[in-house]
């Protein structure tokens, strides 16, 4: 078991899904999934648009009711210990460091603790410099390193990140990557889609391949992008190839 | 014309003499439109928010009726404090007709739905956008309406604002529950109205050019926080 980075007593993994779907108007968006998943490997949800990645995360962090099945985490009240970071950060109309310290006030920390882990998330995502700025006037890649800041800033045990370099340049792709790298380190389990296959292979230790609302495949990494098993993932990873 | 020239020249001498009749009008204006103001963002910003934000049944008829409620005619507000607050009326012991009180009344009825229909929709916007992000971030509904109340600030003041125009331009009203009682219940739109019948034009324009000028002011200052909102667009 690795060290749990909350303050409760037991792990909120591993997160079980049994049987989720979820369905609107009558058509399937999503389901039926079946899922475990563990502390320790990052994991990266893989699969064409409108495959369900983002509503599978969501389910998962608890932002959203599936309309069947049981999403279970190992304690109750799990969403104080994960966080998630969206592709369009909604960040809030004040400074850096007033953004960090929204969430640690939703936690009831004291002063100083918040004071101590806002220095902290800021040097982890390199946006020291940044704390009086005001939120609105960063550049996108600065808006996401904050949103970066403030997922962790409250040392959660599992990090849902869906497509978070989607509107970045390729360099400031390359910093969120190392800080999403940095993260697992520190201790949160990483749960992360994208669209970028180089990158997948970056950060990934296992891959989930989605389709049309349903888990096809999952295996570690090396063995999905040169042995994909269904044909689906195997026309997915053509596509990429062929079309970026 | 030349009455009017001269009523032109008599008001400006009375706005640069600082006259005290007329600064004792614009004082008693200022101080019930903006108490009725600011009792109905007490009630208004809450409401806004809490209809913002939970979702239950009869919602949308409470929103369908604060909508409504935006055309009520002053003199019909005016008309029903004037029945609760007179003599026989249920409120009547408590001896509030003509007094500024009662005028604070017909406003706070007249501004609370402008605020109000505002304020819900300002929320309710912002919590179709930051909904998700916000329960993520381990916010209950009711910290994501103070949360969403501050981010909404700019659009909030153009709500206020709106309700102060309504109030310190409406006539109706205030002349029924107040009188226009002379250094009690005098404003500057029950001055107008009188002293224009009477013919005693100075005063009146004097009066005019300051609610002018407040208008303008505050169509200027929507003007500016609007501005401050779209600088600031994530
Ligand atoms: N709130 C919603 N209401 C209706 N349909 C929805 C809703 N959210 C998602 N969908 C639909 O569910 C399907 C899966 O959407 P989802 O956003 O999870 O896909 P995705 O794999 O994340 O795609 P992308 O790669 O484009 O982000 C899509 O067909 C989408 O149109
Ligand atoms: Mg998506």
């Amino acid at each position: 078991m690795m060290k749990k980075p909350g303050n409760q007593n037991r792990s909120i993994l591993p997160l079980t899904l049994q049987d989720v779907s979820y369905e609107k108007n009558h058509s399937l968006l999503l389901g039926k999934v079946n899922l475990i998943l563990e502390s320790g490997p990052r994991t990266i949800i893989l699969g064409p648009n409108g495959a369900g990645k983002s509503l599978l995360m969501r389910i998962c962090h608890g932002i959203l009711e599936p309309t069947a099945g049981t999403v279970d985490w190992s304690i109750p009240n799990a969403i104080r210990y994960q966080s998630m970071v969206f592709q369009r950060p909604m960040l809030l109309q004040r400074n850096v460091a007033a953004n960090i310290d929204y969430v640690l006030r939703l936690r009831s920390m004291q002063k100083k603790e918040r004071r101590l882990r806002t220095i902290e998330a800021m040097e982890m995502t390199g946006i020291t410099y940044l704390k009086n700025t005001q939120a609105y006037s960063l550049s996108a890649g600065e808006q996401q390193r904050l949103a970066l800041a403030r997922a962790w800033a409250t040392k959660p045990e599992a990090m849902f990140l869906d497509e978070p370099t989607a509107n970045l340049d390729p360099t400031a792709t390359h910093e969120v990557e190392n800080i999403i790298l940095d993260i697992h380190k520190s201790g949160t389990k990483i749960i992360m889609s994208t669209h970028d296959m180089a990158q997948a292979q970056r950060i990934a230790t296992e891959v989930i391949f989605l389709h049309k609302g349903n888990i096809l495949e999952r295996a570690p990494v090396k063995m999905f992008f040169q042995n994909p098993v269904s044909l689906e993932a195997k026309q997915f990873l053509q596509g990429k190839l062929l079309w970026g | 014309m030349n009455e009017f020239s001269t009523a032109f020249i008599e008001a400006l001498e009375l706005l640069l003499n600082l006259d005290s009749d007329l600064l004792e009008i614009v004082a008693l204006s200022l101080r019930v439109s903006l108490s009725a103001l600011a009792i109905s963002i007490i009630v208004a910003f809450p409401l806004g928010g809490f209809l913002g934000v939970f979702r239950f049944p009869g919602r949308g008829i409470i929103i369908i009726i604060f909508n409504a409620l935006l055309g009520l005619p002053p003199v019909v507000v005016g008309l029903s404090v004037y029945l609760i607050l007179s003599r026989s009326g249920p409120l009547g012991p408590l001896d509030l007709l003509f007094t500024p009180t009662a005028m604070i009344i017909a406003q706070f009825i007249l501004v609370t739905p402008i605020v109000t229909a505002l304020a819900i929709q300002t929320i309710e916007d912002l919590w179709v956008e930051y909904a998700e992000q916000l329960k993520s971030l381990g916010a209950t509904k009711v910290d994501a309406i103070l949360t969403l109340l501050w981010e909404g600030r700019y659009t909030l003041l153009t709500a206020v604002l709106a309700g102060f125009g309504r109030a310190v331009a409406e006539v109706g009203a205030v002349m029924i529950v107040g009188g226009n009682i002379n250094h009690v219940t005098r404003t500057m739109t029950t001055a107008i109205t009188l002293e224009t019948s009477k013919g005693e034009l100075a005063l009146a324009l004097g009066l005019g050019f300051i609610l002018l000028f407040l208008s303008l002011s505050i169509t200027a200052l929507i003007h500016f926080s609007r501005n401050i909102m779209k600088q600031r667009l994530i």
